[in-house]
Protein backbone atom coordinates (compact mmCIF):
# COMPACT_ATOMS: atom_id res chain seq x y z
CA UNK A 1 0.00 0.00 0.00
CA UNK A 2 1.02 3.06 -0.90
CA UNK A 3 -0.89 5.66 0.59
CA UNK A 4 -0.45 9.18 0.52
CA UNK A 5 -0.66 11.16 4.42
CA UNK A 6 -0.74 14.99 4.68
CA UNK A 7 0.06 15.61 8.30
CA UNK A 8 0.06 18.99 9.27
CA UNK A 9 -1.39 21.16 11.91
CA UNK A 10 -5.29 22.67 11.12
CA UNK A 11 -5.11 25.67 9.89
CA UNK A 12 -6.49 28.46 11.93
CA UNK A 13 -9.51 29.29 9.57
CA UNK A 14 -11.93 29.84 12.57
CA UNK A 15 -13.88 32.79 11.89
CA UNK A 16 -14.50 35.51 14.82
CA UNK A 17 -18.02 35.69 15.24
CA UNK A 18 -18.59 39.56 16.18
CA UNK A 19 -21.15 41.65 18.36
CA UNK A 20 -23.86 43.67 16.14
CA UNK A 21 -22.74 46.96 17.73
CA UNK A 22 -24.61 49.75 16.00
CA UNK A 23 -23.07 53.02 15.03
CA UNK A 24 -26.44 55.40 15.98
CA UNK A 25 -25.94 58.52 17.10
CA UNK A 26 -21.96 58.02 17.33
CA UNK A 27 -18.76 59.97 16.42
CA UNK A 28 -16.09 57.84 15.30
CA UNK A 29 -12.40 57.88 13.81
CA UNK A 30 -10.39 56.13 11.17
CA UNK A 31 -8.77 53.12 12.60
CA UNK A 32 -4.58 53.53 12.29
CA UNK A 33 -2.64 50.66 13.35
CA UNK A 34 -0.32 53.06 15.15
CA UNK A 35 -3.31 53.63 17.59
CA UNK A 36 -4.63 49.96 18.06
CA UNK A 37 -2.51 49.54 21.39
CA UNK A 38 -3.55 52.88 23.32
CA UNK A 39 -7.38 52.29 21.69
CA UNK A 40 -6.87 48.77 23.37
CA UNK A 41 -5.25 49.93 26.69
CA UNK A 42 -7.68 52.57 27.30
CA UNK A 43 -10.36 52.30 29.91
CA UNK A 44 -13.44 52.72 27.68
CA UNK A 45 -14.14 54.59 24.05
CA UNK A 46 -17.45 54.17 22.94
CA UNK A 47 -16.87 55.38 19.05
CA UNK A 48 -17.01 53.40 15.84
CA UNK A 49 -14.12 52.80 14.20
CA UNK A 50 -13.86 53.52 9.98
CA UNK A 51 -11.40 51.27 7.93
CA UNK A 52 -10.51 51.59 4.34
CA UNK A 53 -11.38 48.19 2.77
CA UNK A 54 -8.47 47.89 0.55
CA UNK A 55 -5.88 47.61 3.42
CA UNK A 56 -7.83 44.57 4.72
CA UNK A 57 -7.87 42.64 1.14
CA UNK A 58 -4.70 40.72 2.28
CA UNK A 59 -5.21 36.89 2.82
CA UNK A 60 -3.74 36.98 6.46
CA UNK A 61 -1.29 38.59 8.62
CA UNK A 62 -1.56 41.96 11.07
CA UNK A 63 -3.81 43.38 9.37
CA UNK A 64 -6.73 41.57 10.24
CA UNK A 65 -5.85 40.69 13.82
CA UNK A 66 -6.05 44.33 14.25
CA UNK A 67 -9.40 44.88 13.04
CA UNK A 68 -10.70 41.96 14.58
CA UNK A 69 -9.45 43.67 17.93
CA UNK A 70 -10.84 46.29 17.33
CA UNK A 71 -14.28 44.60 15.80
CA UNK A 72 -14.58 42.76 18.86
CA UNK A 73 -15.08 45.80 21.06
CA UNK A 74 -16.48 48.45 18.68
CA UNK A 75 -18.59 49.00 15.78
CA UNK A 76 -16.30 49.25 12.56
CA UNK A 77 -17.54 50.71 9.22
CA UNK A 78 -15.75 49.85 6.27
CA UNK A 79 -14.85 52.35 3.74
CA UNK A 80 -14.13 51.36 -0.04
CA UNK A 81 -11.90 53.56 -1.65
CA UNK A 82 -10.93 52.23 -5.10
CA UNK A 83 -14.12 50.35 -6.55
CA UNK A 84 -14.57 52.80 -9.27
CA UNK A 85 -18.16 53.01 -9.15
CA UNK A 86 -17.88 56.24 -10.90
CA UNK A 87 -16.38 54.85 -13.99
CA UNK A 88 -17.20 53.56 -17.36
CA UNK A 89 -16.14 49.85 -17.91
CA UNK A 90 -17.78 47.10 -16.00
CA UNK A 91 -16.86 46.80 -11.93
CA UNK A 92 -13.83 44.37 -11.26
CA UNK A 93 -15.25 41.42 -10.36
CA UNK A 94 -12.37 40.37 -8.67
CA UNK A 95 -12.38 43.36 -6.66
CA UNK A 96 -15.89 43.28 -6.21
CA UNK A 97 -15.81 39.39 -4.45
CA UNK A 98 -12.70 40.46 -2.26
CA UNK A 99 -14.94 43.64 -0.93
CA UNK A 100 -18.30 40.75 -0.14
CA UNK A 101 -16.07 38.70 1.19
CA UNK A 102 -14.70 41.56 3.75
CA UNK A 103 -18.14 42.92 4.57
CA UNK A 104 -19.41 39.00 4.90
CA UNK A 105 -16.24 38.70 7.11
CA UNK A 106 -16.29 41.87 9.74
CA UNK A 107 -20.02 42.47 9.40
CA UNK A 108 -19.72 45.93 9.33
CA UNK A 109 -22.38 48.38 10.90
CA UNK A 110 -21.16 50.64 7.98
CA UNK A 111 -20.58 50.17 4.54
CA UNK A 112 -19.86 53.26 1.99
CA UNK A 113 -17.80 53.82 -0.90
CA UNK A 114 -17.61 57.11 -3.16
CA UNK A 115 -19.21 58.87 -6.22
CA UNK A 116 -15.23 58.57 -8.52
CA UNK A 117 -13.24 56.48 -10.41
CA UNK A 118 -9.49 55.39 -10.09
CA UNK A 119 -9.00 52.66 -12.98
CA UNK A 120 -9.10 52.94 -16.33
CA UNK A 121 -8.25 50.45 -19.02
CA UNK A 122 -6.75 48.78 -15.92
CA UNK A 123 -4.24 51.26 -14.93
CA UNK A 124 -5.09 51.92 -11.14
CA UNK A 125 -4.57 55.56 -10.36
CA UNK A 126 -4.84 55.62 -6.84
CA UNK A 127 -7.11 59.07 -6.67
CA UNK A 128 -10.87 59.81 -6.31
CA UNK A 129 -11.15 61.06 -9.89
CA UNK A 130 -14.08 63.08 -11.15
CA UNK A 131 -16.98 62.59 -13.54
CA UNK A 132 -19.12 64.53 -15.60
CA UNK A 133 -23.01 64.62 -14.46
CA UNK A 134 -25.17 63.64 -17.51
CA UNK A 135 -28.10 61.37 -18.04
CA UNK A 136 -25.67 58.87 -19.33
CA UNK A 137 -22.99 58.75 -16.31
CA UNK A 138 -26.46 58.80 -13.79
CA UNK A 139 -27.62 55.44 -15.60
CA UNK A 140 -24.18 53.56 -15.57
CA UNK A 141 -23.38 54.84 -11.99
CA UNK A 142 -26.69 53.52 -10.93
CA UNK A 143 -25.92 49.96 -11.92
CA UNK A 144 -22.68 49.84 -11.08
CA UNK A 145 -24.51 50.88 -7.22
CA UNK A 146 -27.32 48.07 -7.95
CA UNK A 147 -23.99 45.34 -8.85
CA UNK A 148 -22.36 46.24 -5.69
CA UNK A 149 -25.37 46.02 -3.47
CA UNK A 150 -26.60 42.84 -4.99
CA UNK A 151 -23.30 41.14 -4.46
CA UNK A 152 -22.60 42.32 -1.11
CA UNK A 153 -26.77 42.01 0.01
CA UNK A 154 -27.28 45.27 1.66
CA UNK A 155 -27.19 48.88 0.46
CA UNK A 156 -24.10 51.45 0.23
CA UNK A 157 -23.28 54.49 1.74
CA UNK A 158 -22.22 56.47 -1.30
CA UNK A 159 -19.95 59.99 -0.65
CA UNK A 160 -20.06 62.88 -2.35
CA UNK A 161 -16.51 63.76 -3.64
CA UNK A 162 -14.16 66.79 -3.48
CA UNK A 163 -12.95 68.23 -7.05
CA UNK A 164 -10.82 70.63 -8.14
CA UNK A 165 -12.08 70.52 -12.01
CA UNK A 166 -15.80 70.84 -13.70
CA UNK A 167 -16.22 69.47 -16.66
CA UNK A 168 -18.23 70.62 -19.77
CA UNK A 169 -20.63 67.98 -20.58
CA UNK A 170 -22.19 68.05 -17.18
CA UNK A 171 -25.94 68.50 -17.72
CA UNK A 172 -26.69 68.56 -13.69
CA UNK A 173 -25.58 69.32 -10.14
CA UNK A 174 -23.57 67.10 -8.17
CA UNK A 175 -26.71 67.50 -5.31
CA UNK A 176 -29.61 66.51 -8.43
CA UNK A 177 -27.66 63.49 -8.81
CA UNK A 178 -26.58 62.64 -6.13
CA UNK A 179 -30.50 62.72 -5.21
CA UNK A 180 -31.39 60.36 -8.64
CA UNK A 181 -28.67 57.77 -7.71
CA UNK A 182 -30.30 57.16 -4.37
CA UNK A 183 -33.80 57.25 -5.74
CA UNK A 184 -32.90 54.75 -8.41
CA UNK A 185 -30.52 52.06 -6.60
CA UNK A 186 -31.94 53.14 -2.84
CA UNK A 187 -28.53 53.18 -1.94
CA UNK A 188 -27.81 55.70 1.29
CA UNK A 189 -25.49 58.58 0.92
CA UNK A 190 -22.40 59.84 3.21
CA UNK A 191 -22.00 62.98 3.46
CA UNK A 192 -18.87 64.44 3.54
CA UNK A 193 -19.05 68.24 4.94
CA UNK A 194 -15.40 68.93 4.33
CA UNK A 195 -15.74 67.33 0.48
CA UNK A 196 -18.39 69.76 0.17
CA UNK A 197 -16.56 72.85 1.97
CA UNK A 198 -13.86 71.94 0.08
CA UNK A 199 -15.62 71.65 -3.77
CA UNK A 200 -17.95 75.35 -2.52
CA UNK A 201 -14.77 76.58 -2.51
CA UNK A 202 -13.02 75.32 -5.72
CA UNK A 203 -16.04 76.02 -7.95
CA UNK A 204 -17.11 78.93 -6.07
CA UNK A 205 -20.31 78.05 -5.10
CA UNK A 206 -22.18 78.25 -1.45
CA UNK A 207 -22.19 75.21 0.43
CA UNK A 208 -25.02 76.70 2.97
CA UNK A 209 -26.77 76.40 -0.72
CA UNK A 210 -25.76 73.28 -1.42
CA UNK A 211 -26.71 71.96 1.88
CA UNK A 212 -29.52 73.07 1.27
CA UNK A 213 -30.12 71.32 -1.78
CA UNK A 214 -28.83 68.12 -0.76
CA UNK A 215 -31.00 65.16 -0.56
CA UNK A 216 -30.71 64.59 3.73
CA UNK A 217 -33.25 62.33 4.19
CA UNK A 218 -31.08 59.72 2.53
CA UNK A 219 -27.65 60.49 4.79
CA UNK A 220 -26.64 57.79 6.77
CA UNK A 221 -22.78 59.07 7.83
CA UNK A 222 -21.55 62.32 8.15
CA UNK A 223 -17.63 62.83 7.18
CA UNK A 224 -15.37 65.49 8.26
CA UNK A 225 -11.60 66.26 7.65
CA UNK A 226 -8.97 68.75 7.42
CA UNK A 227 -7.56 70.10 4.15
CA UNK A 228 -5.01 71.93 2.78
CA UNK A 229 -5.01 74.99 1.28
CA UNK A 230 -3.14 76.46 -2.25
CA UNK A 231 -3.86 78.94 -4.80
CA UNK A 232 -5.36 78.19 -8.42
CA UNK A 233 -4.26 79.63 -11.75
CA UNK A 234 -6.18 83.22 -10.85
CA UNK A 235 -4.41 83.35 -7.41
CA UNK A 236 -7.79 82.37 -5.80
CA UNK A 237 -7.88 79.83 -3.12
CA UNK A 238 -7.96 76.04 -4.17
CA UNK A 239 -8.80 73.65 -1.43
CA UNK A 240 -7.07 70.30 -1.38
CA UNK A 241 -8.92 67.48 0.64
CA UNK A 242 -5.64 66.26 2.15
CA UNK A 243 -6.84 64.47 5.72
CA UNK A 244 -4.02 65.47 7.23
CA UNK A 245 -5.56 68.13 9.92
CA UNK A 246 -8.05 69.09 11.82
CA UNK A 247 -11.52 69.76 11.17
CA UNK A 248 -11.57 73.49 9.92
CA UNK A 249 -14.02 75.92 12.24
CA UNK A 250 -16.14 76.50 9.02
CA UNK A 251 -16.24 72.80 8.01
CA UNK A 252 -17.88 72.24 12.28
CA UNK A 253 -19.97 75.33 11.42
CA UNK A 254 -21.47 73.66 8.19
CA UNK A 255 -21.72 70.26 10.58
CA UNK A 256 -23.94 71.90 13.45
CA UNK A 257 -26.13 72.88 10.92
CA UNK A 258 -26.73 69.53 8.80
CA UNK A 259 -27.34 67.71 12.50
CA UNK A 260 -29.76 70.43 13.12
CA UNK A 261 -31.83 69.45 10.93
CA UNK A 262 -30.57 65.93 9.52
CA UNK A 263 -30.59 64.38 13.47
CA UNK A 264 -27.21 62.69 14.88
CA UNK A 265 -26.64 60.60 12.07
CA UNK A 266 -23.13 58.41 12.67
CA UNK A 267 -20.09 61.34 12.19
CA UNK A 268 -16.48 60.14 10.86
CA UNK A 269 -13.19 62.76 11.47
CA UNK A 270 -11.01 61.27 9.04
CA UNK A 271 -7.17 61.28 9.51
CA UNK A 272 -5.06 59.66 6.64
CA UNK A 273 -1.57 61.64 6.60
CA UNK A 274 0.64 63.11 9.26
CA UNK A 275 -1.23 61.43 11.82
CA UNK A 276 -1.48 62.62 15.16
CA UNK A 277 -0.89 61.33 18.25
CA UNK A 278 -4.93 58.88 19.41
CA UNK A 279 -5.81 61.76 21.93
CA UNK A 280 -5.72 64.37 19.43
CA UNK A 281 -7.94 62.25 17.28
CA UNK A 282 -10.22 61.08 19.39
CA UNK A 283 -10.63 64.72 21.14
CA UNK A 284 -11.67 65.59 16.85
CA UNK A 285 -14.72 62.58 17.58
CA UNK A 286 -15.72 64.41 21.12
CA UNK A 287 -16.01 67.66 19.44
CA UNK A 288 -18.15 66.23 16.50
CA UNK A 289 -20.01 64.10 20.06
CA UNK A 290 -20.89 67.26 21.66
CA UNK A 291 -22.47 68.18 18.60
CA UNK A 292 -24.27 65.14 17.57
CA UNK A 293 -25.41 64.94 21.58
CA UNK A 294 -26.79 68.57 21.46
CA UNK A 295 -29.40 67.73 18.47
CA UNK A 296 -30.26 64.16 19.98
CA UNK A 297 -34.00 63.61 20.93
CA UNK A 298 -34.20 64.02 24.29
CA UNK A 299 -34.64 60.17 25.08
CA UNK A 300 -30.83 59.64 24.33
CA UNK A 301 -29.91 63.09 26.18
CA UNK A 302 -31.76 61.67 29.57
CA UNK A 303 -30.48 58.24 29.27
CA UNK A 304 -28.52 56.05 26.95
CA UNK A 305 -30.23 54.46 24.19
CA UNK A 306 -28.48 51.87 22.37
CA UNK A 307 -25.33 52.83 22.49
CA UNK B 1 -16.50 64.70 -38.24
CA UNK B 2 -16.80 60.86 -38.87
CA UNK B 3 -20.60 59.79 -40.05
CA UNK B 4 -23.13 59.39 -37.41
CA UNK B 5 -24.08 55.47 -36.62
CA UNK B 6 -27.45 54.25 -36.57
CA UNK B 7 -28.30 55.35 -33.36
CA UNK B 8 -27.44 58.78 -34.25
CA UNK B 9 -24.39 58.53 -32.02
CA UNK B 10 -20.57 59.78 -33.12
CA UNK B 11 -18.50 57.22 -31.40
CA UNK B 12 -15.20 58.84 -32.08
CA UNK B 13 -15.56 62.24 -31.83
CA UNK B 14 -15.74 62.42 -27.98
CA UNK B 15 -13.73 60.11 -25.84
CA UNK B 16 -15.52 58.93 -22.84
CA UNK B 17 -14.08 61.15 -19.81
CA UNK B 18 -11.88 58.75 -18.09
CA UNK B 19 -10.12 58.22 -21.07
CA UNK B 20 -9.87 61.85 -21.46
CA UNK B 21 -9.08 62.40 -17.69
CA UNK B 22 -5.95 59.39 -17.46
CA UNK B 23 -3.98 61.12 -20.59
CA UNK B 24 -1.69 63.13 -18.75
CA UNK B 25 -2.20 61.79 -15.08
CA UNK B 26 1.31 60.11 -15.33
CA UNK B 27 2.62 61.55 -17.95
CA UNK B 28 3.61 65.53 -17.43
CA UNK B 29 4.26 66.27 -21.00
CA UNK B 30 0.42 65.94 -21.93
CA UNK B 31 -1.41 69.29 -21.85
CA UNK B 32 -4.83 69.56 -19.77
CA UNK B 33 -7.49 67.76 -21.49
CA UNK B 34 -10.55 69.89 -23.25
CA UNK B 35 -13.32 69.78 -21.54
CA UNK B 36 -12.65 70.09 -18.33
CA UNK B 37 -13.28 73.74 -16.60
CA UNK B 38 -12.81 76.00 -13.79
CA UNK B 39 -15.83 77.85 -12.60
CA UNK B 40 -16.65 80.85 -14.42
CA UNK B 41 -14.02 80.59 -17.28
CA UNK B 42 -11.28 80.08 -15.01
CA UNK B 43 -8.13 77.89 -16.47
CA UNK B 44 -7.73 74.77 -15.34
CA UNK B 45 -4.23 73.81 -15.25
CA UNK B 46 -3.26 73.77 -11.95
CA UNK B 47 -6.34 72.26 -10.85
CA UNK B 48 -5.60 69.49 -13.17
CA UNK B 49 -2.38 69.13 -11.65
CA UNK B 50 -3.58 68.98 -8.24
CA UNK B 51 -4.68 65.37 -10.01
CA UNK B 52 -1.78 64.86 -11.28
CA UNK B 53 -0.03 65.24 -8.18
CA UNK B 54 -2.42 63.38 -6.05
CA UNK B 55 -1.78 60.40 -7.96
CA UNK B 56 2.21 60.48 -8.96
CA UNK B 57 2.98 61.26 -4.69
CA UNK B 58 -0.09 58.95 -3.49
CA UNK B 59 2.27 56.04 -5.71
CA UNK B 60 5.85 57.26 -5.17
CA UNK B 61 4.50 57.25 -1.11
CA UNK B 62 3.26 53.70 -1.98
CA UNK B 63 6.80 52.81 -2.58
CA UNK B 64 8.31 54.07 -0.16
CA UNK B 65 5.88 52.24 2.60
CA UNK B 66 6.87 49.05 0.55
CA UNK B 67 10.42 49.54 0.05
CA UNK B 68 11.64 51.23 3.59
CA UNK B 69 15.08 49.67 3.79
CA UNK B 70 15.78 50.48 0.01
CA UNK B 71 14.83 54.52 0.95
CA UNK B 72 16.99 54.76 4.08
CA UNK B 73 20.21 53.07 1.84
CA UNK B 74 19.36 55.83 -0.94
CA UNK B 75 18.09 58.77 0.89
CA UNK B 76 14.80 60.17 0.45
CA UNK B 77 15.37 62.75 -2.40
CA UNK B 78 17.10 59.68 -4.54
CA UNK B 79 14.58 57.20 -3.94
CA UNK B 80 11.68 59.56 -4.73
CA UNK B 81 13.14 59.97 -8.14
CA UNK B 82 13.87 56.92 -8.51
CA UNK B 83 10.35 55.84 -7.52
CA UNK B 84 9.26 58.44 -9.46
CA UNK B 85 10.25 57.02 -13.15
CA UNK B 86 9.13 53.80 -11.98
CA UNK B 87 5.62 54.53 -11.30
CA UNK B 88 5.28 56.70 -14.47
CA UNK B 89 6.29 54.05 -16.49
CA UNK B 90 4.47 50.65 -14.61
CA UNK B 91 1.78 52.17 -12.73
CA UNK B 92 0.13 49.84 -10.92
CA UNK B 93 -3.02 47.20 -12.35
CA UNK B 94 -4.49 46.72 -8.66
CA UNK B 95 -5.91 48.09 -6.19
CA UNK B 96 -4.28 46.69 -3.69
CA UNK B 97 -1.24 48.49 -3.62
CA UNK B 98 0.49 46.21 -1.33
CA UNK B 99 0.68 44.13 -4.20
CA UNK B 100 2.63 46.52 -6.02
CA UNK B 101 5.84 47.00 -6.82
CA UNK B 102 6.92 43.62 -8.02
CA UNK B 103 8.91 44.90 -10.77
CA UNK B 104 11.21 47.38 -8.62
CA UNK B 105 13.89 46.02 -7.90
CA UNK B 106 14.44 44.44 -11.52
CA UNK B 107 13.84 48.05 -12.42
CA UNK B 108 16.55 49.55 -9.59
CA UNK B 109 19.09 47.00 -10.69
CA UNK B 110 18.89 48.81 -14.29
CA UNK B 111 18.28 52.53 -13.01
CA UNK B 112 21.87 53.86 -14.17
CA UNK B 113 21.61 56.43 -11.03
CA UNK B 114 21.95 53.45 -8.98
CA UNK B 115 25.10 51.32 -10.16
CA UNK B 116 27.20 52.51 -7.48
CA UNK B 117 25.10 50.82 -5.28
CA UNK B 118 24.98 46.81 -6.73
CA UNK B 119 23.43 45.51 -3.83
CA UNK B 120 20.46 47.63 -4.29
CA UNK B 121 18.08 45.45 -5.77
CA UNK B 122 18.21 42.77 -3.91
CA UNK B 123 17.85 44.42 -0.99
CA UNK B 124 14.90 46.15 -2.57
CA UNK B 125 14.09 41.97 -3.27
CA UNK B 126 13.82 41.59 0.76
CA UNK B 127 11.88 44.69 1.23
CA UNK B 128 8.99 43.46 -1.37
CA UNK B 129 9.51 39.80 -0.27
CA UNK B 130 8.53 41.44 3.65
CA UNK B 131 5.39 42.99 2.93
CA UNK B 132 4.23 39.43 0.79
CA UNK B 133 4.82 37.32 4.08
CA UNK B 134 3.40 40.48 5.85
CA UNK B 135 -0.05 40.21 3.65
CA UNK B 136 0.23 35.91 3.03
CA UNK B 137 -2.42 33.54 4.51
CA UNK B 138 -2.42 32.73 7.89
CA UNK B 139 -1.42 29.22 8.73
CA UNK B 140 0.30 27.11 11.40
CA UNK B 141 3.47 25.70 10.14
CA UNK B 142 4.46 22.25 10.59
CA UNK B 143 5.72 21.25 13.88
CA UNK B 144 9.17 18.97 14.65
CA UNK B 145 7.24 16.63 15.82
CA UNK B 146 4.68 16.13 13.41
CA UNK B 147 8.07 14.98 11.30
CA UNK B 148 8.75 12.61 14.08
CA UNK B 149 6.32 10.20 13.17
CA UNK B 150 7.90 9.52 9.94
CA UNK B 151 9.50 6.06 10.03
CA UNK B 152 13.53 6.78 9.35
CA UNK B 153 13.47 4.47 6.25
CA UNK B 154 10.67 6.96 4.68
CA UNK B 155 12.08 10.34 5.44
CA UNK B 156 14.33 11.01 2.18
CA UNK B 157 10.73 10.22 0.35
CA UNK B 158 9.16 13.24 2.44
CA UNK B 159 7.66 16.03 0.13
CA UNK B 160 7.04 19.26 2.00
CA UNK B 161 4.39 22.25 1.09
CA UNK B 162 5.71 25.56 1.72
CA UNK B 163 3.85 27.72 4.29
CA UNK B 164 1.76 30.38 2.16
CA UNK B 165 4.32 33.58 3.99
CA UNK B 166 8.07 31.66 3.03
CA UNK B 167 10.10 33.50 1.04
CA UNK B 168 13.88 33.05 -0.40
CA UNK B 169 15.96 35.96 -1.86
CA UNK B 170 19.64 34.55 -2.95
CA UNK B 171 22.03 37.81 -3.26
CA UNK B 172 25.65 38.17 -4.57
CA UNK B 173 26.10 41.09 -1.95
CA UNK B 174 25.83 40.69 1.70
CA UNK B 175 21.71 41.92 0.89
CA UNK B 176 20.53 40.65 4.63
CA UNK B 177 23.18 42.16 6.13
CA UNK B 178 22.26 45.61 4.69
CA UNK B 179 18.54 45.36 4.81
CA UNK B 180 18.95 44.44 8.91
CA UNK B 181 21.23 47.65 9.43
CA UNK B 182 18.94 49.89 7.53
CA UNK B 183 15.38 48.49 7.99
CA UNK B 184 15.11 49.90 11.69
CA UNK B 185 15.13 53.34 13.08
CA UNK B 186 18.27 52.57 14.71
CA UNK B 187 22.06 53.59 13.59
CA UNK B 188 23.39 52.23 10.52
CA UNK B 189 26.15 50.10 11.37
CA UNK B 190 29.18 49.49 9.17
CA UNK B 191 29.23 46.11 6.77
CA UNK B 192 32.72 44.48 7.57
CA UNK B 193 32.37 41.35 5.55
CA UNK B 194 31.54 41.84 2.33
CA UNK B 195 30.42 38.28 1.63
CA UNK B 196 27.48 36.64 -0.40
CA UNK B 197 24.37 36.17 1.65
CA UNK B 198 20.59 34.25 1.17
CA UNK B 199 18.11 35.20 2.92
CA UNK B 200 15.20 33.43 4.51
CA UNK B 201 11.73 35.06 5.19
CA UNK B 202 9.28 33.73 6.78
CA UNK B 203 6.15 34.76 9.33
CA UNK B 204 5.22 31.36 11.57
CA UNK B 205 2.74 33.58 13.79
CA UNK B 206 2.14 37.20 13.51
CA UNK B 207 5.70 38.46 13.21
CA UNK B 208 7.86 38.70 9.87
CA UNK B 209 11.46 36.76 10.28
CA UNK B 210 14.34 37.17 8.38
CA UNK B 211 17.13 35.07 8.76
CA UNK B 212 20.19 33.92 6.63
CA UNK B 213 20.55 30.93 5.15
CA UNK B 214 23.36 28.53 5.90
CA UNK B 215 25.86 27.39 2.93
CA UNK B 216 23.64 25.30 0.86
CA UNK B 217 20.27 26.07 2.29
CA UNK B 218 18.80 28.52 -0.64
CA UNK B 219 19.43 25.14 -3.32
CA UNK B 220 18.09 23.07 -0.58
CA UNK B 221 15.33 24.80 -0.16
CA UNK B 222 14.75 26.22 -3.75
CA UNK B 223 14.21 22.46 -4.47
CA UNK B 224 12.16 21.78 -1.73
CA UNK B 225 9.83 24.15 -2.31
CA UNK B 226 9.62 23.42 -5.81
CA UNK B 227 8.19 19.99 -4.99
CA UNK B 228 11.34 17.67 -4.79
CA UNK B 229 11.77 15.23 -1.79
CA UNK B 230 13.90 15.63 1.14
CA UNK B 231 16.27 12.96 -0.35
CA UNK B 232 16.71 14.14 -3.74
CA UNK B 233 17.39 17.97 -2.66
CA UNK B 234 19.91 16.72 0.13
CA UNK B 235 21.82 14.90 -2.42
CA UNK B 236 22.34 17.86 -5.10
CA UNK B 237 22.81 20.30 -2.12
CA UNK B 238 25.26 18.09 -1.14
CA UNK B 239 26.73 18.71 -4.43
CA UNK B 240 26.80 22.32 -4.75
CA UNK B 241 27.83 22.51 -0.84
CA UNK B 242 30.12 20.05 0.36
CA UNK B 243 29.63 20.78 3.73
CA UNK B 244 26.06 21.18 3.93
CA UNK B 245 24.51 19.93 7.23
CA UNK B 246 21.21 18.30 6.76
CA UNK B 247 19.95 18.30 10.19
CA UNK B 248 20.97 21.52 10.46
CA UNK B 249 19.28 23.00 7.55
CA UNK B 250 16.29 20.68 7.96
CA UNK B 251 15.47 21.57 11.61
CA UNK B 252 16.44 25.77 11.08
CA UNK B 253 13.63 25.23 8.59
CA UNK B 254 11.02 24.25 10.62
CA UNK B 255 12.07 26.33 13.23
CA UNK B 256 11.98 29.24 11.34
CA UNK B 257 8.30 28.10 10.33
CA UNK B 258 9.63 27.40 6.25
CA UNK B 259 6.55 24.52 5.78
CA UNK B 260 3.08 24.48 6.41
CA UNK B 261 2.59 20.51 6.29
CA UNK B 262 4.36 17.43 4.40
CA UNK B 263 3.45 14.64 2.34
CA UNK B 264 5.17 10.74 3.33
CA UNK B 265 4.45 7.17 1.71
CA UNK B 266 5.49 7.84 -1.91
CA UNK B 267 4.31 10.02 -4.84
CA UNK B 268 0.79 11.15 -4.39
Amino acid sequence: MNAVTRIGNLPPQVRLRFPPFSTTGLAGTSFKHEHLQVIVGQEKHEGFFEVHAENYMGAGGPPHRALEQIRTDHPVSIHGVCMSIGGQEPLDAVHLERFRALVARYEPALVSEHLAWSTHESTYFNDLLPLPYTEATLARVAEHIDHVQATIGRPILLENPSTYIGFTESTMSETDFLRALARRSGCGLLLDINNVFVSATNHDFSAVDYLAEFPMSHVGEIHLAGHAEQTDDEGDPLLIDSHDRKVADLVWALFDSVVARRGPVPTLVEWDSSIPEWPILRAEAEAAQVILDAHAPDIRRSGDAGR
Amino acid sequence: MQAADLFGRHPETTPAYPAVLASGLTNPEYETPAGIVGPNGKSAVKRYNVYRNNVTVSLIDALAAIFPATQRITGVEFFRAMARFYVRATPPHSPLLFEYGRKFPDFVERYEYARPMPYLADTARIDRAWLDAYHAADELPLAAQNLALVPPESMADVVFVAHPATRVVRSKFPALSIFAANRGEGPVERIETFVPEDTLITRPDQHVIVRRLPPGGAEFLTLLLMGQSLGDAAARARETSPDFDLARNVAGMIEAGVFASFRAGGPP
